[in-house]
């Protein structure tokens, strides 16, 4: 009895509850609107949770969202069921809904149940921004157009002040000439004897007949020469700055600097390979096949900074793998890149990456330099074999946590009465470790 | 007056003829050929070219030329577009799979470097197909060979394969009769997928065909037990192994049965088999024997006989008491006995099987499938051609215009077939004259199951797309059924319908299942067993020719490999030909001898000549042919040898045409002919042989060896005695530090590398050879550089002869000798010493860098290009070499190898280097060496940094059989074993630890750290 009685308690309050919250979303409900909508905290949301496979202005994996509270006529309530649940409007034989999957291909659209109408009310605001007119460097900063740009103008008072510097000197000069003549006039009008220099051995004369001098400045040239001779021919072959043109314009700069993408993620090779490896062009497109535009800004300083359409360059790349931007796939023609190699070893030396980068956990800027920085990508370590012994030397093995090494680094360093081991103590300086 | 004399130089300038004052006036005899090196007249006057504007084109090219030399070359490096997720640039993978040509069969894995197969390894996973021998070692060069057949092509014109299918579709339903005619393929989804194609065109009829079959092995197996194959042998469960003219550590019976000898030759608690071996060539097998007879042919089969119990009547006296040790010994062993031969007719092997029905090394249960051959068909196939009866011939794996000793008759048959197709690799003699080539791929490009043995299935998978326009014979055999199916798909579901883990099986390479047993069933053909006309006849007197195969050439198919050409052979040492083996007394006889009085005419010996020898023209049963002839100890007297597999010219590169084709000579597909005749002919041939000096001249610690009866009961020091050395007369060990006049490094810690090589299990096969060409880009260097002893193997098997009867003769000659001249004088008994006996001791000694530790060639290099490693290795930076050659002359090995030239990208060396195609064989992680350079083995450097690096990047400790070089790994007799000697638990360690163990010239105190294991023969005392 007590327990029936409980059990109507509790289920009352049950129904009142779900009516009270019932109420209160059916009030939610009817807030969707654009118009409501905050289009900043839009802007927010579409880039974590859209910007995957939409664009505002441009179809990607779905359509371009631009316009779309209008194109469905604020159907709020219509766009609301879409984007929570787009597949069960679908399976419902909505006739709108079928039309929008088919004409995408019969891409499913991901569920969004977690979006409040004030989510989607932001969104759709968003949706709605114009297209903003494509920002004319020129336009928005005409200074920066003009070549030479703001550095002119230092330019400009420098070389003024330099002038005048020059023109003082001139007068100087002319003033002391006047005045020595002056002096010379008044001797002569006064009839004192001016004493004439006596002819002087000419220094030269002097050089030849002391041969002492002439031997020790003969050795000193010599050596001069040599050095100089030796430090011109050390350099043969060294490339160390090489900074090729590629045939696209890849910016390390904006991958590895601004966007933070890990070498290795790219170069994943060189975790487990001798190779670091050139990314195939299936990596590239991990990214670009939704980024088939830089952001207006970087598209600004890439025009200005570096004279690169960093678009085109993008254009390149779906060109090489084939890919068709206007209906969102692969054409199967590729045309393999020709990078051209920046670091080229001699065949007869053998480096392995995987042992640096794994092993030895060398961060990749040590040889090659801060890449992060490079819009293009150049040759920052001279890759001479003195460059590879003196590091060789100078680093200590990275033993901790390694089973390998236990053994042989207790017993060396035991024999070289050292802590750690360089690389140098533990083998590394051998010929035949890197020549074979 | 002094000026009046006149100076004259004839007697017609005296009196002053015309002719003298002509000649005098014509400075050059013979006209000058201006025209040959400056072009025509007419081009020349119309040339506008001045000589100042010449020259002024030869100043600016050269300006430029070496303006242009300052700037380095620009390097693309050309990524995938899309990379397959397995391949990782500079990664290797390995596949396993199986060759199957016909002729080797065995399961391998196939190491590839970005998509390209690179290098043979073993399958450790096989049980029948482990073993790869040197010609599967080499196979991967033959799949880059740019003489290959490059696409389908009718009557040399290039054509699509709709227009061969829609030809042979009009033969096979015109109903005339069709022929398969194939190599054994012993592959359970080919033998299924011909049955049915018989099936569905009743026209057809198949053909197997082996150019070195074992006609006879098969038809006496096949009348005994009902299946044509061949019977199976474990010799590591043999106590007596008695061979009679079988060469089983080469190709006899297909091969592959090194492993297991080798296992029962090491000496355990006492015991290592025994091994009489009854033949007339010198073979591997013969050279390991503890006791071998040279005995003809003919005289083989009286030797048989009385094995199998019939009388000693027919026996040879000089063999009679080998003979009845061989009975007893045969008796005493019981079941852990065998008998195996090599005789050319049924009833002789048919007594042999008998003689083993008891044997436990034999399994008749479990034959193998690699030969299944009847030549009695191919002659009837020829006789249907000739008729006109057959309407389509279609060949696979196959070259019977090659191989067949009846060729001529084949194809007179083959131009009155109106369509042959050949599925083959190459445009080869048979191809070229028939009207289609199908060309197929090479194994390494295609699918495929094979059952070396029955009740174990090898695979083939591809490792690399097809290189050409080929397709597999079994795609075709699909097309003409009209299948859609392709034989990839065919042949998974045979498997898979077999109860088999298709994808499990493709990984390992081998699968166990008895699924595909042959069916046992009575032959009925009466005329195997009375077929007299196949067996041969060695009547009428004459030499006794056996016909062999060569370690490295094999049947032939691989001519074109200039790794295989190049090979020594293990036992004349002799690269780039073949000959006719003579006995040195026969050779006397019949004026084919080179008197060492020659030496400075005829018989050439020097370093810049090498060896020469005479021709000969041989005759069988009216077939003759020209070879130069080898004089070859051992051989039987009255017997001749010549091996088969050279002589191709047809899509064979100019430089690899070489030696004379004996097939012609294999009458009857028998390897053993009588009634041979011989003479001499005018003319002298060039060898190129690696080695000249036969034997060791009494120096028995170069080679050390005992007896088993004192190795088991006679102390260390008696057999195998560490040289030693006086000091303040006192006499040391040479090993002791106190006579040492280097000081000591301290090798205990880290890796310490040690090669070890069993003298006892080497067999002397040559797999390590050409396994270390490949890893190690050896390069080839051609004949005339062979025979200049300019040679670049870093890895030779030395071979040596007795002088005596044994080495134990030898030494004991030496020690003899007393004085310069007289009876025991030292002159002439070393003199008598460098000639082997006629039937000497062989002793086979790989020979690669020892890697001293103290050694001689590091302290004499002006430029420290070679230096010592704390692993205990041999450093070479071939960058840093400038050619001195003075490590070479210091080293007391003579391993170091010198490039006279740049062998690679030089049109005068134009071998596999000298092509793109070619090239793609080359592995990436080891320098190719230019000219002027000194290289040598380096103990595989970058496979134990590899496999270091490996455990670090893991962060674990190295077990024991991971390092390894080419050569250990290639040797699947045990004879080489690598690893680190201060792991203690290692095999190695305790190897060098052994009372067998000694190094190669130890007197001279260069500690090597590669050692040997004396060997131990199993002979009695003589």
């Amino acid at each position: 009895m007590i327990q029936v009685n409980r059990r109507n308690s509790f289920s009352r309050i049950i129904t009142l509850c779900a009516a009270f919250l019932l109420a209160f979303s059916s009030s939610l409900f009817a807030q969707i609107d654009a118009a409501t909508g905050d289009a900043d905290a839009g802007k927010a949301l579409f880039k974590t949770q859209c910007a995957a496979c939409h664009k505002l202005y441009k179809k990607a994996t779905g359509p371009a969202l631009y316009d779309v509270v209008q194109r469905y006529d604020e159907d709020y309530e219509w766009l609301g069921k879409w984007i929570r649940n787009s597949q069960a409007l679908v399976k419902a034989g909505d006739a709108r809904a079928v039309k929008v999957y088919e004409e995408n291909g019969g891409q499913v659209m991901n569920p969004f149940p977690a979006l409040t109408d004030a989510d989607i009310s932001n969104i759709l605001a968003y949706t709605n921004t114009e297209k903003p007119e494509p920002i004319d460097p020129c336009i928005a900063n005409p200074e920066s157009c003009k070549g030479g740009g703001g550095g002119g103008g230092d330019g400009v008072s420098n070389e003024i002040i330099l002038s005048i510097l020059g023109l003082v000197l001139l007068l100087l000069v002319a003033v002391l000439f006047i005045v020595n003549n002056t002096l010379k006039k008044f001797a002569e009008a006064q009839g004192i004897e001016v004493e004439e220099k006596e002819g002087r051995k000419p220094i030269w004369k002097a050089f030849v007949e002391n041969q002492f001098l002439v031997l020790v400045s003969v050795i000193f040239l010599l050596l001069g020469s040599a050095y100089f001779a030796y430090g011109w021919m050390s350099q043969v072959g060294v490339d160390q700055g090489y900074a090729p043109v590629q045939p696209i314009h890849y910016s390390h700069r904006i991958h590895a600097g601004d966007n933070e993408i890990d070498c290795k993620y790219c170069h994943s090779s060189a975790r487990v390979s001798k190779h670091s490896g050139i990314p195939s062009l299936n990596v590239c497109m991990n990214c670009h096949k939704s980024i088939s535009e830089v952001a207006d800004a970087t598209q600004a300083e890439g025009k200005s900074e570096y004279g690169v359409n960093y678009n085109d360059e993008i254009k390149k790349l779906y060109d090489a793998v084939g890919w068709d931007e206007a209906t969102q796939s692969y054409t199967g023609e590729t045309k393999p890149v020709e990078w051209v190699r920046i670091h080229n070893l001699p065949d007869f030396a053998y480096f392995n990456h995987s042992q640096h980068v794994s092993v030895a956990g060398v961060e990749c800027q040590k040889c090659h330099g801060p890449v992060e920085e490079m819009e293009i990508m150049e040759q920052h370590s001279p890759l001479t074999m003195g460059w590879c012994i003196n590091c060789h030397r100078d680093t200590n093995v990275k033993v901790e946590g390694n089973a390998y090494y236990e053994k042989i680094h207790e017993q060396l360093s035991k024999k070289y009465g050292v802590d750690k081991l360089t690389a140098a103590q533990m083998g590394g300086l051998e010929c035949g470790k890197c020549h074979y | 007056m002094s000026s009046n004399k006149k100076y004259w130089k004839s007697v017609d300038e005296l009196n002053g003829s015309p002719l003298v004052e002509t000649l005098r006036q014509n400075e050059f005899v013979e006209e000058i050929p201006t025209d040959e090196f400056l072009g025509d007249k007419e081009t020349l006057e119309t040339s506008q070219t001045t000589r100042r504007d010449f020259l002024k084109y030869v100043g600016f090219t050269t300006a430029a030329a070496s303006l242009a030399a300052c700037e380095g070359p620009v390097k693309k490096s050309i990524p995938y577009v899309v990379q397959p997720e397995q391949i990782v640039p500079g990664v290797a993978d390995y596949y396993a799979s199986t060759i199957a040509d016909g002729f080797d069969f065995a399961s391998v894995l196939v190491k590839t470097r970005e998509g390209r197969p690179i290098k043979i390894e073993n399958n450790k996973l096989a049980k029948a197909g482990y073993g790869a021998n040197a010609r599967v070692h080499a196979s991967v060069l033959s799949m880059y060979d740019q003489n290959r057949a490059q696409g389908p092509t009718a009557s040399g014109e290039a054509v699509s394969w709709s227009d061969i299918d829609t030809g042979v579709m009009a033969q096979l339903n015109s109903g005339k009769q069709v022929v398969l005619l194939t190599q054994t393929f012993a592959s359970p989804s080919t033998d299924k997928l011909i049955a049915e194609f018989v099936e569905k065109y009743p026209n057809v009829s198949h053909v197997a065909y082996d150019a070195v079959g074992e006609q006879f092995a098969l038809d006496a197996f096949e009348v005994k037990y009902g299946v044509r194959a061949l019977a199976d042998y474990d010799f590591s469960k043999a106590e007596v192994i008695v061979s009679v003219g079988a060469d089983f550590l080469g190709d006899w019976n297909g091969g592959g049965y090194d492993a297991g000898y080798a296992k029962g030759r090491i000496p355990t608690e006492g015991k290592m088999s025994r091994h009489f071996q009854f033949e007339a060539n010198m073979s591997l097998s013969g050279a390991n024997a503890d006791v071998r007879v040279p005995v003809t042919p003919s005289q083989q089969k009286a030797i048989l006989s009385a094995l199998a119990g019939g009388s000693m009547s027919g026996v040879p006296e000089h063999a009679k008491k080998a003979v009845s040790a061989a009975i007893s010994e045969l008796r005493a062993a019981g079941s852990k006995g065998i008998v195996v031969t090599g005789l050319q007719d049924v009833p002789s092997q048919t007594k042999a099987l008998e003689v083993n029905a008891n044997s436990e090394v034999i399994d008749v249960a479990a034959p193998r499938m690699t030969r299944s051959g009847d030549i009695r068909k191919v002659n009837q196939l020829i006789k249907d051609m000739n008729a006109g009866s057959v309407g389509m011939l279609v060949m696979a794996g196959v070259n019977p215009s090659y191989t067949l000793p009846n060729a001529a008759a084949f194809n007179t048959g083959l131009a009155k077939v109106a369509v042959s197709v050949a599925c083959s690799m190459r445009a080869d003699e048979t191809a070229s004259v028939a009207t289609h080539i199908a060309p197929v791929p090479h194994y390494l490009e295609a699918w495929g199951d094979v059952q070396i043995k029955q009740g174990e299935v090898s695979i083939t998978q591809p490792t690399i797309r097809p290189l050409f326009d080929t397709r597999q014979f079994q795609d075709s055999l699909l097309k003409w059924m009209e299948s859609d199916q392709s034989y990839y798909d065919y042949m998974k579901s045979t498997m898979t319908n077999a109860g088999i883990s298709f994808n499990k099986a493709v990984h390992d390479g081998v699968v166990m299942t008895d699924a595909f047993a042959k069916a046992v069933s009575t032959n009925t053909d009466t005329s195997i067993t009375e077929d007299a006309g196949a067996s041969t006849t060695f009547q009428g007197g004459g030499f006794e020719l056996t016909l062999y195969t060569k370690t490295s050439m094999g049947d032939g198919n691989q001519a074109n490999n200039p790794w295989l050409q190049e090979m020594p052979d293990p036992i004349t040492r002799a690269t780039w030909d073949n000959y006719i083996t003579m006995s040195e007394a026969d050779a006397k006889d019949k004026g084919l001898w080179l008197d060492r009085s020659t030496f400075f005419t005829e018989a050439r010996h020097d370093a810049n000549g090498g060896l020469n020898g005479t021709l000969a023209k041989i005759t069988v049963n009216g077939v003759s042919l020209i070879a130069p002839v080898m004089v070859q100890p051992g051989q039987a007297k009255g017997s001749i040898g010549l091996a088969v597999g050279y002589g191709r010219t047809t899509s064979i590169q100019e430089e690899m045409q070489t030696g004379v084709n004996a097939y012609p000579l294999m009458l009857n597909g028998s390897m053993t002919q009588g009634g041979v005749s011989i003479d001499k002919v005018d003319g002298m041939h060039e060898f190129a042989v690696i080695q000249l000096h036969n034997t060791l001249m009494g120096r028995g610690d170069i080679v050390k060896e005992t007896r088993l009866e004192i190795f088991n009961t006679k102390d260390k020091s008696f057999w195998n005695a560490v040289p030693t050395v006086s000091k303040d007369h006192q006499e040391y060990e040479v090993t002791s530090p106190e006579v040492d006049l280097w000081d000591e490094f301290d090798r205990s810690i880290g890796h310490h590398f040690n090669l070890g090589i069993d003298l006892n299990a080497c067999t002397g096969c040559g797999a390590c050879v050409i396994a270390c060409h490949a890893e190690n880009n050896v390069p080839v260097v051609g004949k005339s550089e062979v025979r200049r002893s300019r040679d670049m193997h870093w890895l030779r098997i030395d071979r040596y002869y007795s002088s005596n009867n044994t080495f134990a003769g030898d030494d004991q000659q030496k020690d003899d000798m007393d004085g310069l001249w007289g009876e025991n004088g030292s002159l002439g008994g070393f003199g008598e010493m460098e000639d082997p006996a006629a039937n000497p001791q062989v002793a086979f000694q790989p020979v690669m860098c020892q890697h001293c530790n103290h050694a001689p060639c590091e302290t004499v290099c002006p430029v420290a290009a070679t230096s010592h490693g704390r692993q205990g290795q041999n450093h070479m930076a071939y960058n840093r070499c400038v050619g001195t050659r003075y490590c070479a002359n210091n080293c007391p090995y003579k391993v170091r190898r010198f490039n006279w030239f740049l062998y690679n990208g030089n049109d005068e060396f134009d071998y596999y280097m000298n092509n793109d195609l070619g090239r793609m064989v080359i592995n990436p992680d080891v320098t190719v060496r230019s000219r002027g350079v000194m290289e040598k083995c380096s103990m595989c450097m970058q496979m134990t940094q590899k496999t270091i690096l490996d455990a670090k990047r893991d962060g674990r400790e190295i077990k024991d059989g991971e390092f390894a070089t080419a050569c250990s790994n290639a040797c699947t007799s045990g004879a080489l074993t690598f690893g680190d000697v201060n792991d203690k638990s290692s095999e190695v360690y305790h190897q060098s630890q052994d009372d067998r163990m000694y190094h190669l010239l130890e007197s001279v105190g260069t500690k090597p750290n590669v050692f040997y294991q004396t060997k131990v023969r199993n002979t009695k005392e003589a």
